[in-house]
């Protein structure tokens, strides 16, 4: 049979909802160059029972510490929902910032639930084991497509509502981290659709990315899915790498946030009768500036934390590389307007700043400073060349850049990593031997499984979101009316001004 | 209870708007309580007369910021009074450069004092 079809489970220990079963001495086998071997530890058994003992403490307190860490950096993206909401309700207007920031904050609601019904388990059901957190072998339900004789992992099959062999407090932790990059993503499209998108129909797409399409990308590339294993299967380098979430977080946010704005249509008056943009400044410069750095912080756990791992030491590299690319999208940005534009315009600057880190997401942990710095310059001048293209060419009304910042960036720091990465870490990553290589240091392959990941990415957001937003214009409206568009959204569809002491009404002067 | 009369008081007061540069707010306001004038009131209004607006950039888009922030004080005063705060405005608003502002007079019918029902120049 040249294609069967199969949904895989391997055998997995006892689900450990308390904890205390998690992390002993099986966790210190190998885990460093003279670490002891399986057969150490048996051997001494009875010569050093002491040492047997130390083992099983050494080997909690390392789980330990890669739990703590996984959780810690969890909360720190998880903070990123507050700076994405600073920074769309900055940039955009004042009569509409209750409804901005409404959007921004039940995407984290509805994700979650939305994550936790099925969105999780379609993600990270079949990953199997999660070495650095010592467990987490109840996801072990993937399903497979074997295509002459190759499989191709399409969607978990474990870990709905976190129920049963999923009850687990490792699993719970990664539950808990990839949670919060979800909801990266689907706060994306909050930024391009503001200030004319209705919060019901909004609620549903929440609802829909958290639950299928975010999971599913997720799966292919983090989950065990076909386009890890493009490495195992058809020697594309280490199969599609994606460190902390460049294409699986934001390329599929910006392409997302695309079709959405494409459906919706522009602010009304915001492109004159021939065409040229009205600027629409935002109303609350300080606000976005705030909301921008709050999203830098926690980009330190978004990307460090993707080691899953305190003890992997890679996280200084990782955290560095991060924090230069900002400061290089940061300039780059600053010098195209300046030199172009006249003035150093601070919001494209902010863009830039938040493109650089875009661009690193995926190959953070693979390059070099230098390295790091070079994707960052390139990332603030396709930011800014983005910008103006989307908006004078494409005609698509983008109020904070999102498709900018996350779309073309997200898809440049995947190529990026084909590009740039070195070899001097993941050795073994997708069950590919060596550390991972990028074109410039020798291995074209890799660069061929990134750019398959990034097409794969943009067919399948754009044309599941873009029927998804089309079908659902026609049951629950996207625009609000005329008249709600100019009053001011907050009213109307989220019930509270954001401001209302700038308005004269009674209550007010009570 | 003060019993509230119908005086003819027309003609002896004016109502004096000035429109000003904000910066300008303080120091014409000390120099009106030093001649006089008791109260008046004052809000933010943008405008243009010759000074017009100026062209500013955004994401790369021009726009055009046509007004210009002002403030405005609106005063009434007795008759005799006009004058002097006229030509305290004029000593105090005036920078030489356009936009200085502009200042408009005109006569004012009644007006009461509210909490004790006061009318004409005690009023004011």
């Amino acid at each position: 049979m040249l294609i069967s079809i199969s949904a895989v489970s391997f055998a997995g220990s006892e689900p450990d909802p308390s904890g205390g079963g998690t992390g002993g001495a099986a966790d210190v086998v190998g885990v460093t160059a003279n670490a002891p071997s399986a057969d150490d530890l048996q051997n001494m058994a009875a010569t050093e029972p002491l040492a047997v003992k130390l083992a099983d403490v050494i080997g909690h307190n390392r789980i330990a510490i890669n739990m703590v860490w996984t959780l810690i950096c969890g909360f720190l993206v998880m903070f990123m929902q507050a700076g994405f909401a600073l920074a769309e309700t900055g940039f955009t207007r004042a009569k509409n910032a209750g409804h901005t920031m409404g959007m921004n904050f039940m995407v984290y609601a509805i994700g979650m639930l939305g994550y936790w019904i099925c969105g999780f388990a379609i993600q990270m059901g079949g990953v199997g084991g999660v070495a650095t957190l010592g467990g987490a072998t109840g996801l072990n339900g993937e399903f497979i497509i074997n295509i002459f004789g190759k499989d191709f992992g399409l969607f978990g099959t474990k870990g709905f509502f976190l129920s049963g062999s999923t009850y687990d407090a490792v699993i719970f932790s990664v539950f808990l981290f990839q949670m919060v990059f979800m909801d990266t993503t689907a706060t994306i499209p909050t930024g391009s659709m503001a200030e004319r998108w209705t919060f019901k129909s909004f609620l549903v797409y929440a609802f829909f990315i958290s639950m299928f399409v975010y999971p599913l990308h997720a799966n292919w590339v983090w989950g065990g899915g076909w386009l890890a294993q493009l490495g195992k299967n058809f020697g594309l380098g280490h199969g599609m790498v994606d460190f902390a979430g460049s294409s699986v977080v934001h390329l599929t946010g910006g392409v997302a946030a695309l079709a959405g704005a494409m459906v919706l249509g522009p602010r009304l008056g915001k492109f004159k009768k021939d065409g040229t943009p009205n600027a629409m400044p935002g109303h609350h410069i300080p606000m976005a500036i705030t909301g921008v750095f709050i999203l830098a912080f926690g980009w330190f756990g978004f990307n460090a934390g993707s080691t899953l791992a305190g003890g992997d030491l890679r996280i200084g590299v990782v955290a560095v590389n991060t924090m230069l690319a900002s400061a290089a999208g940061a300039v780059s940005a600053m010098i195209y307007m300046w030199v172009f534009y006249e003035k150093p315009d601070i919001s494209m600057i902010a863009n830039g700043f938040l493109a650089g880190l875009v661009a690193i997401t995926a190959p953070c942990a693979f390059v070099n400073s230098v390295s790091a710095v070079i994707i960052g310059l390139i990332a603030g001048i396709l930011l800014c060349m983005s910008v103006f293209f989307v908006e004078r060419k494409l005609k698509i009304d983008d109020p904070v850049g999102a498709i900018s910042v996350h779309g073309v960036n997200g898809a440049w720091g995947v190529l990026a990593l084909g590009l740039f990465a070195d070899g001097t870490y993941g050795a073994g990553w997708n069950g590919v031997s060596d550390g991972v290589r990028g074109l410039f240091y020798g291995d074209f392959s890799q660069f061929g499984a990134q750019l398959t990941g990034v097409i794969t990415n943009i067919v399948f957001v754009f044309t599941v979101m873009y029927v998804f937003f089309k079908v659902l214009d026609k049951i629950v409206p996207l625009r609000v009316s005329e008249e709600v568009e100019r009053e001011g959204l907050d009213m109307a569809e989220v019930a509270v001004l954001a401001y209302p002491e700038f308005s004269i009404s009674s209550s007010v002067y009570r | 209870m003060t019993m509230y009369m119908l005086i003819h008081s027309g003609g002896n007061m004016k109502k004096i708007e000035v429109i000003i540069k904000p910066f300008k707010l303080d120091e014409v306001k000390d120099a009106l309580n030093k001649i006089g004038v008791t109260g008046m009131s004052v809000s933010e209004v943008k405008g243009f007369g010759r000074q017009k607006g100026h062209k500013e950039i955004y994401r790369g888009a021009e726009y055009m910021v046509d007004f210009v922030p002002k403030i405005k004080i609106d005063m009434v005063v007795s008759c005799d009074m006009a004058d002097p705060v006229i030509s305290t405005i004029l000593e105090h608003a005036s920078t030489g450069k356009i936009g200085d502002g502009k200042i408009f007079v005109s006569s004012v019918e009644k007006a009461i004092r509210i909490r004790t029902g006061e009318s004409g120049k005690e009023a004011v």
